[in-house]
């Protein structure tokens, strides 16, 4: 329900703007959706809680379904979503940490989220506190060798308190993530690197990515890497099948989209 | 401020790395939120001796300076205040991106050090001999760059860049400098130092060629002419003021930096004059060239950066004066 929820006013966003990543925003909603509706321990009236969870979206360009999250949580107010990406707006294209209340890092290049995280981690382990610090990745972000620098850092410093999640939708803008980079196998690449991998068979289903997410935070010894199997456009019907990185969002499309979002949500 | 000059330079006791890091772990022992961390140049800057005793404030990253740059504008967000370490090529250009949208754009609080700069990197060589970091850090909106002189400077100035919120780029030779100020001396970030008072021309210099520069002034004053010395260890934000004082009192104006002449000390000089007050100006520096192996001093010989190549600018300038050349 959440997911739906977060899926209509993504599309709200970029009905308002004409423009946008449908299928990358699309595709993490079920993700959001459990972080934001109960995974994490935040507090949407005091967005810079000292003990809160942190959530870092190291592929920025997927802030649409974070900011939807926020307002939906009550960060700021449903309608200021319709200012996305129009000049002056606290809501950019991607997450900007001085711009949205709620945005715990400022990303948008991809590989640097992931960096910022660990430090986060680190920072919040050297407080003591008890929380868990969140990243999520896209695949393709994955072909960054950041990436794979921080792979080999996180174990090695014992981030026990960080867990991660890759959207592994398996498609960037120039094709398979496997036809452009010959990028396969990610979890096994994170397990290489001493991390507790779970794969999650269908990385749009809310239960599966509770249950992994329940797997992560019973492993003590070690960061966590959650692999999604998304789809890419998931639950927008313009969106799936097609091109959908970065499209054009008609008025009419979004209005399907949402009207079926709307009465996906009556059969629930 | 209140500065002391050395009436006689000389090697330093110290080298810069043992007050780098005696000041840093000061600050840690004093309970102030510094992390220290590095790629793999622990050792180099004088850090590693204290990696066992104060597990939480310093950690290596490994070759991984992107990481590096990232993890210390994480542990920012978090209100620490994180050192990073890497000789001044990798702490520029390599880490460029991290820079500006982790850190710059994202408004944290990391302290990069750049050491071995330009000529420094001696027998390192072209690959690693940067003169072109600061051009580089220029251009990032709202960062700080210093260039400490001296281990007197070091040690007043380092507590003012961890206490003063921002990205700050601080360029460093690790090893002895020529002492320029008295112990005690104290300096503020953004203000240039004079050295020495003159009515003829001012040196605007930094790092290691604040020396060439009062050298250069002492030759110049053998034949009459007097020149003023600024050491400009924070060429971002310069010192608006005193650049165009000197052009006002001067009219002619040298600038000498171990940095490629362009975007860097004599590129901040010349905007700085071209908008307010436009004067003649010699650049003393490296004219657009790569590094090349070699000792400190016979590459200060090769790349035109003594104090002779100093004196001949600033006669250059004078004579440029009324527009005459």
């Amino acid at each position: 329900m959440f997911a739906a929820d977060i899926r209509i006013a993504t599309l709200e966003q970029l009905r308002a703007i004409g423009v946008g990543h449908v299928g990358g925003t699309m595709s993490i909603c079920d993700l959001i959706a459990c972080l934001y509706g109960g995974v994490m321990n935040i507090n949407p009236a005091n967005p810079k809680w000292e003990q809160r969870d942190r959530f870092i979206m190291s592929k920025g360009h997927a802030g649409p379904a974070m900011y939807s999250a926020l307002a939906l949580r009550g960060y700021f107010a449903y309608e200021e979503l319709l200012t996305i990406n129009r000049l002056g707006t606290r809501l950019p294209s991607h997450t900007d940490m001085n711009k949205t209340p709620g945005v715990d890092m400022t990303t948008g290049s991809l590989g640097q989220g992931f960096s910022s995280a660990l430090g986060i981690a680190m920072g919040c382990r050297a407080k003591k506190l008890s929380n868990y610090v969140y990243v999520l990745l896209g695949d393709g972000e994955c072909e960054e060798g950041q990436i794979w620098e921080c792979a080999m850092f996180a174990p090695a410093k014992k981030l026990t308190n960080l867990i991660g999640f890759v959207d592994y939708n398996r498609l960037q803008i120039c094709g398979t993530v496997e036809e452009v980079a010959g990028l396969k196998d990610i979890g096994g690449k994170f397990a290489a690197f001493g991390w507790h991998t779970v794969e999650v068979q269908d990385g749009n289903d809310v239960e599966q990515i509770m249950d992994a997410i329940s797997q992560a935070k019973a492993v003590k010894d070690r960061p966590s890497m959650i692999i999604l199997n998304t789809k890419k456009g998931k639950g927008c019907c313009f969106a799936e099948d097609v091109f959908n990185h970065n499209m054009v969002v008609s008025a009419e499309n979004a209005d399907r989209a949402i009207a079926q979002l709307k009465a996906y949500k009556e059969t629930l | 401020m209140n500065i002391k000059v050395l009436k006689d330079n000389g090697l330093s006791k110290t080298e810069m790395r043992d007050i780098y890091a005696a000041s840093l772990i000061e600050m840690i022992e004093n309970g102030e939120p510094v992390m220290i961390t590095d790629a793999d140049l622990m050792r180099p800057i004088g850090i590693l001796p204290y990696l066992k005793k104060y597990p939480e404030n310093i950690f290596d990253c490994g070759i991984a300076e992107s990481n590096m740059i990232g993890v210390a504008c994480g542990l920012s967000a978090e209100g620490f205040i994180p050192f990073t370490h890497t000789f001044a090529c990798f702490a520029s250009r390599r880490v460029m991106d991290q820079v500006f949208m982790s850190g710059a754009y994202a408004k944290r609080n990391v302290k990069m050090v750049g050491s071995d700069p330009g000529i420094c990197a001696g027998l390192n060589g072209g690959t690693h001999m940067a003169f072109e970091d600061v051009a580089m850090m220029r251009v990032v909106p709202e960062m700080t760059i210093v260039e400490p002189t001296d281990t007197v400077m070091l040690k007043n100035i380092l507590p003012q860049i961890a206490h003063s919120y921002g990205m700050t780029y601080i360029r460093l030779c690790r090893t002895h400098t020529e002492e320029i100020y008295e112990e005690g001396s104290s300096f503020e970030l953004g203000k240039a130092a004079m050295l020495r008072d003159g009515g003829d021309v001012t040196i605007i210099a930094a790092g290691r060629e604040v020396v060439e520069a009062i050298n250069a002034a002492k030759q110049l004053e053998e034949i009459g002419i007097e020149a003023r010395v600024l050491d400009m260890f924070t060429i971002k934000p310069i010192d608006t003021e005193a650049v165009i004082r000197a052009a006002k009192d001067t009219g002619a104006i040298v600038t000498a930096e171990n940095h490629n002449v362009i975007g860097g000390l004599g590129g901040a000089v010349a905007e700085v004059l071209a908008a307010n007050m436009p004067a003649p100006v010699e650049m003393v520096g490296v004219k657009d060239v790569f590094g090349q192996v070699g000792s400190t001093e016979t590459l200060k010989e090769y790349f035109g950066l003594t104090a002779d190549d100093i004196a001949a600018a600033a006669k250059k300038a004078i004579a440029r004066k009324n527009g005459s050349q």
